[in-house]
């Protein structure tokens, strides 16, 4: 049996509120669906399981805020017989629980429930079942003070004593009271970017080099491709670009990949980053997977679906973690170059100027070509400017020969 | 507000025994050894020379003849305050008192009635062991037609008596063996009576309620006190009376606290602090948001040793417990 | 139809692309990107939600003429057959 926890979604996440379940108590999992929905700092994200196996017991109610590494679920695992027939209060009992302290990300808290008080002091006649199926213990007091608030008693949960008090009715009717934006809350997530950009800079030694590519070759290629598809198949030129930078980072592993704990893990896997700004302020990365071997297409599909998501703060847990680099691309119309930061724990990041049309040297003569900058910063303990430039001619080539990509 | 003065409560019962003595010359006191020797715990002290033999009376080492005796008295038109050594003798003179102190004015159609007050000193923690260390005020408390009060502090000491005195049935008093030497501040002047039909609300707290009466009230009191440091404000309530109970104070306070704790120095089966719990549920369930706790002594023979004995009766850390285990805490 | 008909067609496809702008007050003569940092999927999408409503198979080479809501109202009035309705 596997306790499924509360991930962390980000260098600097402490507490999620458990929105709503996606699975019921017995249902079929498969690794990579989506069992829930969790509202934290960077909008509200899926949270997609890791094994495969079936919903077990649910521990965290909707509405209920919990810190990184609670227990949110139990999932039985094939040939797990035993765990899914037991009840919560019947299994092995821990001495003592703890809560841990608000403002600590603590990744542990103690799993199992203290056994329940002697039959002779057991509360009578409660009416509504956890989700497991177990009948929770509500004082009477509690009942009053919920019926009083409207609250329903099922989306209450108990305390590490299995029962449902005043206590846990004031915190529900808190949680409610607290009035939840669908989505995102700008202000929230900017404090997330503060810290994770100031981590940024307090803990990574970056470089930065940047190289000029002449887009022409790209560009006439687009126009072409694109005048021969419909309008909703048409590829925005961040497509190929996205799928030569995978391709580049591919060939330069110092630059793809996690550094944690003072060790450096290359992935083998190329999922980028793609940040994306929100109107009002945000910002926010998530990950578009292997984009080194997907189809152009297929980009272009994803990120037309990652791009409202990104804006409507509805994001799955694996977008938001798996990331091994960043693109940043300014887009039309804005700066020349940039010098982004890298967010941690990744070691790179590739940051793209407006594509625009500048002086260029051909044969001698200055002409007039679309031009796109492109800056990399990368993690100093790592890699070194060598490596990066190498990637960035890498990536040039790339782009003069779009029809390959 | 007029001056104070500070006193024993030993001081406070002899005072309220001189007043009573005073007032009314049908009062008369007798007991064991309350004459010359001026009683087994120095109440009726130099009261012998106040006021003289016939008023101040020995009486023979027989609880269940001389409780007879003042139950006629009481019965032939005298105020008699018959003082029962301690409650472990007062088991001799259980008889007398449940079959005809108590049932007179039902056996007698209203025609007799038996105004009469019984004094005893009660309880554990003078290491007197097994049989002189009983709290059996919940037995008296369970029979209809006598009242059972429990003197917490020197102004009850002081003011119940002549209350008691006034009602023409049987009072009995509890007074905690231990709480002779305590001293407090009562009033210079004035009536000192006090009224014996209603609980104290001794500290307010929104936590939590300790309900409890005599040797514990002040053991309830500290427990509150060490919680406060804790963040958790008891309410301490102070039954003052037994038998009747005022229900009312008592749930008042948990209609706003929540949750109870009764400490009761009897044993928990079948204890007074039984029949408070039962109370409560019937009265208050809806408004319990934990089990009522009891805290009680031992279920065992009360232990000559001292640690023994202390560890065997109800203190203030084992109240300050059962208060964080009806905060679930 | 009426140039404020049109205008409301420009709204609807724009909103339906990003329902975060809906209640915002629309400046006919200045940028899309402008007003409402409007980025290239964003426009992309706002093609495509025109030619769902219209038909209309827009080149890129008119992108430059769907710059503003008023040049966008004034492109379909040329294009548009249901517009000279």
């Amino acid at each position: 049996m596997i306790e499924f926890q509360m991930p962390s979604l980000g260098a600097d996440m402490d507490t999620g509120t458990l929105v709503e379940w996606y699975k019921k108590p017995g249902d079929l999992l498969k690794r990579g669906d989506v069992i829930a929905l969790v509202e934290t700092q960077k909008g509200a994200i899926e949270i997609e399981v890791f094994n495969d196996g079936r919903l077990g017991d649910i521990m965290v109610n909707p509405g209920q805020k919990v810190p990184v590494g609670a227990v949110l679920a139990t999932i039985t695992e094939p040939g797990d017989a035993r765990a899914a027939a037991l009840p919560p209060e019947q299994r092995a009992p821990s001495s003592l629980v703890e809560t841990p302290p608000a403002s600590v990300a603590v990744p542990r808290i103690p799993r199992e429930p203290p056994l329940p008080s002697p039959p002779s002091t057991q509360l009578l006649e409660p009416t509504s079942p956890s989700a497991s199926g177990v009948r929770a213990k509500v004082t009477p007091a509690a009942r009053v003070r919920a019926d009083a608030a409207g609250l329903d008693l099922a989306v209450i949960s108990p305390g590490p004593d299995g029962v449902i008090g005043l206590r846990e009715v004031e915190g529900a009717r808190t949680v409610r009271s607290t009035p939840r934006k669908s989505g995102l809350d700008l202000g929230e997530m900017r404090k997330a970017i503060a810290a994770a950009m100031a981590r940024s800079h307090r803990e990574i030694p970056h470089y930065w080099v940047s190289q000029t590519i002449d887009t022409t070759a790209l560009f006439d290629w687009l126009e072409a491709a694109n005048s021969k598809r419909p309008v909703a198949s048409r590829l925005l030129y961040a497509a190929p670009l996205i799928k030569a930078v995978g391709l580049a980072l591919k060939e330069t592993p110092e630059l793809n990949g996690h550094y944690v704990d003072d060790v450096f893990k290359p992935s083998n896997s190329v999922h980028l980053g793609i940040a994306t700004a929100l109107r009002g302020g945000g910002l926010v990365a998530p990950a578009l997977h292997d984009v080194d071997v997907l189809d152009l297409d297929v980009i272009m599909a994803a990120l037309a679906d990652l791009i409202p998501r990104v804006r409507a703060g509805r994001l799955r847990s694996s977008e938001l973690t798996d990331a091994t680099a960043t693109f940043s691309n300014l887009g039309e119309g804005t700066s020349e170059s940039l010098m982004p930061l890298i967010y941690p724990p990744q070691v790179a990041i590739i940051g793209c100027g407006a594509a625009a049309l500048r002086p260029w040297v051909v044969d001698g003569a200055i002409v007039a070509h679309r031009l796109l900058t492109v800056t990399i910063a990368g993690d100093h303990r790592v890699s070194d400017a060598r490596r990066a430039s190498q990637f960035l001619s890498r990536l040039d080539r790339l782009l003069q020969t779009p029809e390959a990509l | 507000m007029t001056d104070t003065r500070r006193i024993t409560y030993r001081e406070a019962v002899r005072e309220a025994l001189r007043e009573a003595m005073t007032r009314d010359e049908r009062v008369f006191l007798m007991g064991e050894d309350v004459g010359a020797y001026g009683g087994a715990y120095a109440c009726s002290l130099g009261l012998l020379q106040e006021f003289g033999e016939e008023r101040i009376r020995n009486t023979p080492l027989c609880e269940s003849g001389f409780v007879g005796a003042g139950i006629g008295a009481a019965m032939g038109g005298m105020r008699p305050i018959v003082e029962i050594m301690t409650i472990n003798f007062a088991l001799l003179a259980l008889d007398q008192i449940v079959n005809t102190a108590a049932t007179i004015r039902h056996m007698s159609g209203g025609q007799l009635s038996v105004p009469l007050v019984i004094r005893m000193a009660t309880g554990a923690g003078r290491q007197l062991a097994a049989q002189h260390s009983h709290s059996l005020e919940g037995w008296f408390a369970h029979v209809p037609g006598i009242r059972v009060v429990a003197p917490a502090t020197i102004t009850d000491a002081r003011g119940m008596l002549w209350t008691a005195l006034e009602d023409p049935d049987p009072v009995v008093i509890m007074e905690h063996a231990t709480l002779y030497n305590e001293e407090g501040d009562i009033a210079a002047e004035g009536d000192l009576a006090v009224d014996i039909d209603r609980a104290a609300v001794l500290r307010s707290g929104d936590d939590a309620t300790i309900i409890t009466y005599s040797a514990n009230v002040k053991k309830a009191l500290a427990a509150a006190d060490q919680l406060s440091g804790e963040g958790i404000e008891c309410e301490v309530i102070d039954l003052r009376t037994l038998r009747p109970l005022d229900d009312a104070t008592i749930m008042t306070s948990i209609t706003r606290t929540h949750r109870a704790v009764v400490v009761d120095e009897g044993w928990r089966t079948g204890s007074f602090a039984a029949e408070v719990s039962s109370c409560i549920q019937e009265q208050a369930f809806f408004e319990l948001d934990a089990p009522v706790e009891r805290v009680c002594s031992v279920e065992v023979p009360i232990p000559y040793a001292r640690h023994l004995e202390e560890a065997a009766i109800p203190q203030p850390a084992g109240i300050a417990a059962a208060v964080r285990k009806v905060l679930r805490r | 139809m009426t140039d404020a008909e049109l205008m409301n067609v420009v709204k609807d496809t724009l909103f339906s692309v990003a329902p975060d702008l809906e209640g915002e007050a629309i400046k006919p003569e200045e940028t899309f990107r402008d007003q409402f940092e409007i980025d290239s999927m964003d426009f992309l999408n706002f093609v495509i939600g025109l030619h769902k409503r219209t038909g209309l198979e827009i080149p890129e080479a008119d992108y430059s003429q769907l710059q503003t809501p008023a040049d966008t109202v004034a492109y379909l009035r040329k294009h548009w057959s249901q517009a000279s309705r």
